[in-house]
C-alpha cells in the first residue's frame, strides 16, 4: 500500500482558522487498516439498499470495494461523481437514517460504517489536492448560481462538467454556505467545506464572494446576462420569539458561526440555556458544553416530538447536556443588561396539530425561573424573505419548484433549504437538488435556439 | 473423554498432533517447549548436508485482510551442525519418552551418505526417520529433496538404501509437485517404506510488490520460487491423501499415511483423519500463532469424538473414505435444488447476481406483493425505510440445476440450503449408462434422445 498518511484533523490546527482543541472532531478518521478491515466487511450487495437509501444514490458497494482493493482514488471518484460534496456529506449526513440505516447487516450485526469509509476515500484525494473531474467542452452558455452552499456548489459542479460557464455568487466572505458557517467543527472543519469550493473553481466556476442578490432588479440583471439562474438561497436567521427580553437572546446560528470563524466572540457564560430541540440546538448546546458551560435545553414538547435525530439526542446526553421538556420560555430576565435567567411555563400536550404532533399548551400558574447567564435561541430558521421580493411563487415561505427544480419564473431554478420538495432539509438533499437542477438547466440550454446571453 | 493416542507405523504418541519438519522443530529448546504445550510428536527439522540460509525467506498470502492464508518459503534444511542437532534429539527423547520424536533427513543420493546419517539417527533413540523427498527449492537443485521425490526410480532406490539398514520405522514424505501422487508413493512402498506422509510444499511464486515491482520475498533484488503451505493448500492435500488411500497399491501395502497441509484447527485435523490419515502434522498454523494452538486442537478433537461416539483415533480414521468415488460412479439421477429461507435472507442479492450472471438464471427478485421485479431503484425514493420494501430472491425450482453456487455465495449461515428432491430421472451412473448404451457417449443425437426419454430439459 502506498502512503496513506492522513492528516488527522482531530489534532491538526486549521491553517488560517482559530483552532480550539475542545472542538476537535468527535470521530477521528479511520486509519488505513481500520478502513481496509471495515471495507472487507461489506458484502458488496447487488442492487444494494444503501444506494437507494442515499438521496444522491452514491454507488456505495462499489466505492467500498475500491477501498478494499486499495483503489482510493477510484473510490473517491465513484463517490464524487454522484455527490460532489462527498466530503461534507461523509461528515454531516444522518447516515443512521439513510445508507447505514438500510444496510443489510443491520439485521445480523453492525451496519457498515459507510460515512466514515466515504470520508476515508474523499480525504485521500482532498488532502492530495487531486481533482477528479474536468470541465466539459464549452457550450457558450452561461449560468448564474446564487448562494454557494451545498445546493449551489452541486449545481455549479454538474453544470461545469457539462461545459457551461458558471458564475457562483456568494454574499459572504467565504464560500460554502451552511457547510462553512453552520456545521460545528466537531462535525466538519472549515477546510473541508472550503476545499469543495476550490474544487468547483478548479472546474472553471467563477466564485464571486461579497455579491448579494437583494431585489427583483438584481434578478432581472442576472437573467439579462445569463442563460439561467439557480437560487440556492438557504434559510434565514433564527426567528424572533416575541417574548420580553428578546434582545438578550443569542442567535443559535450566529453562535455556531462564531465558534467556527471567530471563537473569541463567544460569550464566556457558565450557565447557558438553549431554546429548541432540533439539530441546530444540539450543535449550539454542544459547543457551549465543550466550552465548559452547564447547558440546559428547553423544549416545549417531549423527547418523542423532538426534530433532532435520535442519535444526536443521545450524543447530547452523553456530552452532559441537560434537557427540560414541556417547558416554554416566556421572558428573558436580566439585571443591568446582564441575563440572570429565563422565566418559563410548564406545558401540557394537547391534541395533534396539522403536523401530527401534539400541540403543547401552557399550564396556567406554573411559571418558574431557570437561572442562567446566557440564552441561545435555536427554534428554527426564517424562510427566505427574498423569495417574495423576487416575485417567485412561494408556499409556506418556501420557493415553489417543480420536479425539475424550476421556479414559477422562466429560466429560474432553485434548490436546497429554500425549497421543500422532498422530506427534511439536509445537505445531501441540497446536493441532489443541485443535480436535478443541473440536468434540467442543461436540457433547457441544449434545446434553446436563441443566441446565448452575454 | 475419547482416547487420542496413536500408534502410527509403530510410533506411539499421546495424540495425533505432530509438528512438521520445519522452522517450529528447529531446536531442542523449541521442541521441549512445544511438548510442554501438549504436542504429541515432532518431526525434527531436516538434518543433513551443510547449508547456508538467506534472508528473507517467507512470503505471505493475504486475502480480504485475512493474513497468512498461505506462506511460501525459500528456507533450506537445518543450518545447525549435525552433531548439535543429534545431541539435542537424544536429549529431547530422553526427557519426553512418551512423545513421538521423528528425525527428518536429507542427504546426497548415495548409499554411503544415507548409511552414515541413519546410524547417527538410530543412536539418538529417536522413534522414526522421515525421508524428505519433498523440498521444492534450494536442495532439489543439489539433487536432493523433490529431485528424488519426483523421480520414482530415485525415490525407490533411496528409500531402499535406508530401509535396508535401519530397524526404525521409515516415513517417506512425498512432494505434491508431481502429476500423479501415486507414482512416488508406489516407489516408496517398493523401497520398503513403513509409512507415507504428505504433502510437502507446493512450488509457488507468492506475489509481486506493486510499489517496488519486486517479487516477494525480495532477496536482495531477486526472487525465486518457494514452497507453498498453509490453510490455502488444504483441499490439495486432502485430495492427494484420498488419492493414496483409494489406491489399490497403497491399500494392499497397508502403510499408514500421515496427513499434512493447511491444518489450522482440530476440525481440519478431523477431516484428514476421516479421509484416512493415521496422524497429522502441523506447521504454518504454529508459525502463525505459536505452539499454544495445540491445546484447542486436542480439546476440540476430543469433544467432537465424544459427541460422535468415537472412542479412538482408529475409529475416526478413514470413516469418510468410502464415499470417495469417481465421476463415472456418481448417480446421474440425483437431484437437489436451492431453497432460500425468507426469514433468514438479508436481501444482499448476491445469490441473485451470481445465479443470473454466472449460473442458470433461476433466481427471481420478488416484491412484497408477489410480483417479479427487475433490479434497480427509484431515484426519487430514499431513506432507510427503502430496506423494508426490498424484493426478496426466490428460486424458480423447476429451472434450478442444483449447482449450489447461490448456497456458496450466501453470507448467512443456513439461509440457502441444497435440498434433495424426488428424482424425475433414472438413477444410474455414467459408467453404467454408457456400458448399456455406449452410443450416448459418442453421439449427440443419442444423447438428445436419452434426454428426451428422461424428460431432461437443459435451461
Amino acid at each position: 500500500m502506498t502512503d496513506h498518511a492522513l492528516v488527522d484533523d482531530a489534532q491538526t490546527p486549521h491553517a488560517g482558522f482559530p483552532f480550539d482543541p475542545r472542538f476537535a472532531p468527535t470521530h477521528p478518521p479511520l486509519s488505513a487498516h481500520e478502513a481496509a478491515v471495515e471495507a472487507n466487511r461489506c458484502l458488496y450487495c447487488y442492487d444494494a439498499p444503501c444506494i437507494q437509501a442515499c438521496p444522491t444514490h452514491i454507488d456505495i458497494p462499489t466505492f467500498i470495494r475500491k477501498i478494499a482493493t486499495d483503489n482510493l482514488r477510484g473510490s473517491a471518484r465513484t463517490i464524487l461523481e454522484a455527490n460532489f460534496l462527498g466530503g461534507t456529506c461523509a461528515r454531516v449526513c444522518p447516515v443512521e437514517e439513510l445508507c447505514e440505516g438500510a444496510c443489510v447487516l443491520n439485521s445480523e450485526e453492525k451496519p457498515i460504517a459507510i460515512g466514515r469509509l466515504q470520508r476515508h476515500a474523499v480525504d485521500h484525494v482532498q488532502e492530495r489536492g487531486l481533482q477528479m473531474f474536468t470541465a466539459g467542452t464549452p457550450t457558450g452558455r452561461k449560468v448564474a448560481v446564487v448562494g454557494s452552499g451545498p445546493a449551489g456548489l452541486s449545481v455549479s459542479a454538474e453544470l461545469a462538467k457539462l461545459g457551461h460557464a458558471v458564475t457562483l455568487l456568494e454574499k459572504r466572505e467565504l464560500g460554502g454556505g451552511l457547510s462553512t458557517y453552520g456545521i460545528i467543527v466537531l462535525r466538519e472543519p472549515v477546510e473541508v467545506s472550503l476545499q469543495e469550493v476550490e474544487a468547483v473553481q478548479a472546474l472553471g466556476v467563477t466564485v464571486e464572494t461579497g455579491r448579494e442578490l437583494t431585489d427583483q432588479a438584481g434578478l432581472t440583471a442576472l437573467l439579462d446576462e445569463y442563460d439561467a439562474v439557480f437560487l440556492g438561497l438557504g434559510l434565514g436567521a433564527v426567528p424572533a420569539m416575541g417574548i420580553p427580553g428578546e434582545e438578550h437572546l443569542i442567535d443559535g446560528l450566529q453562535y455556531i458561526e462564531d465558534s467556527k470563524i471567530a471563537p473569541d466572540c463567544l460569550p464566556d457564560a457558565v450557565n447557558i440555556v438553549v431554546i429548541g430541540a432540533g439539530n441546530t440546538a444540539i450543535d449550539a448546546a454542544t459547543i457551549a458544553r465543550r466550552r465548559g458551560a452547564d447547558v440546559t435545553m428547553l423544549y416545549r414538547r417531549t423527547d418523542s416530538e423532538m426534530t433532532a435525530y435520535r442519535h444526536e439526542y443521545e450524543f447530547a446526553l452523553s456530552e452532559g447536556i441537560q434537557y427540560r421538556f414541556l417547558t416554554q420560555p416566556v421572558r428573558v430576565i436580566s439585571e443591568d443588561g446582564k441575563v440572570t435567567g429565563v422565566e418559563c411555563v410548564k406545558m401540557v400536550l394537547g391534541v395533534p396539530d396539522t403536523g401530527g404532533r401534539p400541540r403543547p399548551n401552557p399550564l396556567p400558574g406554573s411559571e418558574f425561573v431557570v437561572p442562567c447567564d446566557a440564552v441561545i435561541s435555536a427554534i428554527g430558521q426564517e424562510k427566505p424573505a427574498l423569495a417574495n421580493e423576487l416575485g417567485l411563487d412561494v408556499s409556506g415561505g418556501y420557493i415553489v419548484v417543480n420536479h425539475d427544480m424550476q421556479t414559477s419564473l422562466p429560466r429560474v431554478y432553485a434548490g436546497g433549504d429554500c425549497v421543500r420538495l422532498r422530506g427534511t432539509a439536509s445537505t445531501v438533499m441540497a446536493v441532489q437538488d443541485g443535480k436535478y437542477a443541473a440536468v434540467a438547466i442543461h436540457q433547457q440550454l441544449s434545446q434553446t435556439q436563441e443566441a446565448p446571453h452575454g | 473423554m475419547a482416547d487420542l493416542s496413536v500408534n502410527f507405523a509403530g510410533i506411539r504418541a499421546p495424540n495425533p498432533f505432530w509438528l512438521a519438519s520445519a522452522p517450529p522443530t528447529n531446536s531442542g529448546a523449541q521442541i521441549h517447549r512445544a511438548f510442554e504445550h501438549g504436542w504429541g510428536g515432532a518431526v525434527w527439522k531436516t538434518i543433513g548436508a551443510p547449508v547456508l540460509n538467506i534472508s528473507n525467506r517467507y512470503g505471505g498470502l493475504t486475502i480480504g485482510g485475512q493474513r497468512l492464508l498461505a506462506i511460501n518459503n525459500v528456507e533450506l534444511i537445518s543450518d545447525r551442525p549435525l552433531d548439535v542437532n543429534l545431541r539435542e534429539i537424544a536429549e529431547i527423547k530422553r526427557l519426553w519418552p512418551d512423545r513421538a520424536v521423528i528425525v527428518s533427513a536429507m542427504v546426497d543420493a548415495s548409499p554411503e551418505a544415507w548409511r552414515e546419517i541413519v546410524m547417527m539417527i538410530e543412536d539418538t533413540g529417536a522413534d522414526g526417520i522421515e525421508l524428505n523427498y519433498g523440498c521444492p527449492q534450494g536442495m532439489s537443485e543439489r539433487g536432493m529433496g523433490a529431485a528424488v521425490g519426483q523421480v520414482p526410480e530415485m525415490c525407490e532406490l533411496n528409500t531402499h538404501w535406508v530401509t535396508s539398514i535401519t530397524k526404525l520405522p521409515v516415513i517417506v514424505k512425498l512432494t505434491p509437485n508431481v502429476t500423479h501422487i501415486t507414482e512416488p508413493a508406489h516407489a516408496a512402498i517398493a523401497g520398503g517404506a513403513n509409512a507415507l506422509s504428505l504433502i510437502n510444499t507446493i512450488n509457488s511464486v507468492m506475489s509481486v510488490d506493486l510499489d517496488t515491482l519486486q517479487i516477494t520475498p525480495n532477496i536482495g533484488g531477486r526472487g525465486t520460487h518457494g514452497g507453498y503451505a498453509g490453510p490455502a493448500v488444504k483441499p490439495i492435500a486432502l485430495n492427494m491423501l484420498t488419492e493414496l488411500l483409494t489406491d489399490e497399491g497403497v491399500l494392499r501395502s497397508g502403510v499408514p499415511v500421515c496427513g499434512m497441509g493447511g491444518i489450522v484447527t482440530w476440525k481440519d485435523a478431523a477431516e484428514f483423519l476421516l479421509l484416512g490419515a493415521g496422524a497429522v502434522q502441523v506447521c504454518t498454523a504454529a508459525m502463525h500463532y505459536g505452539y499454544r494452538i495445540v491445546e484447542d486442537m486436542i480439546d476440540g478433537l476430543g469433544n467432537w469424538m465424544d459427541d460422535k461416539g468415537f472412542a479412538t483415533i482408529a475409529d475416526v480414521s478413514g470413516r469418510a473414505l468410502p464415499q470417495m468415488s469417481s465421476f463415472g460412479q456418481l448417480d446421474l439421477g440425483y437431484q437437489a435444488v436451492a431453497r432460500i429461507d425468507p426469514d433468514k435472507c438479508i436481501q444482499c442479492n448476491l445469490c441473485y447476481v451470481a445465479c443470473n450472471d454466472t449460473a442458470h438464471q433461476c433466481i427471481d427478485l420478488v416484491a412484497g406483493n408477489g410480483v417479479r421485479v427487475d433490479p434497480g431503484y427509484d431515484v426519487r425514493v430514499n431513506g432507510r425505510a427503502v430496506a423494508d420494501t426490498r424484493p426478496t430472491p426466490v428460486v424458480r425450482e423447476p429451472d434450478c440445476v442444483g449447482c449450489a453456487l447461490c448456497a456458496n455465495v450466501c453470507p448467512v449461515d443456513g439461509c440457502i440450503t441444497m435440498v434433495s428432491v424426488p428424482s424425475t430421472q433414472e438413477n444410474i451412473s455414467w459408467d453404467a449408462l454408457t456400458a448399456q448404451r455406449p452410443e450416448i457417449a459418442t453421439s449427440w443425437d443419442a444423447m438428445m434422445a436419452y434426454r428426451k426419454e428422461q424428460g431432461i430439459e437443459i435451461h
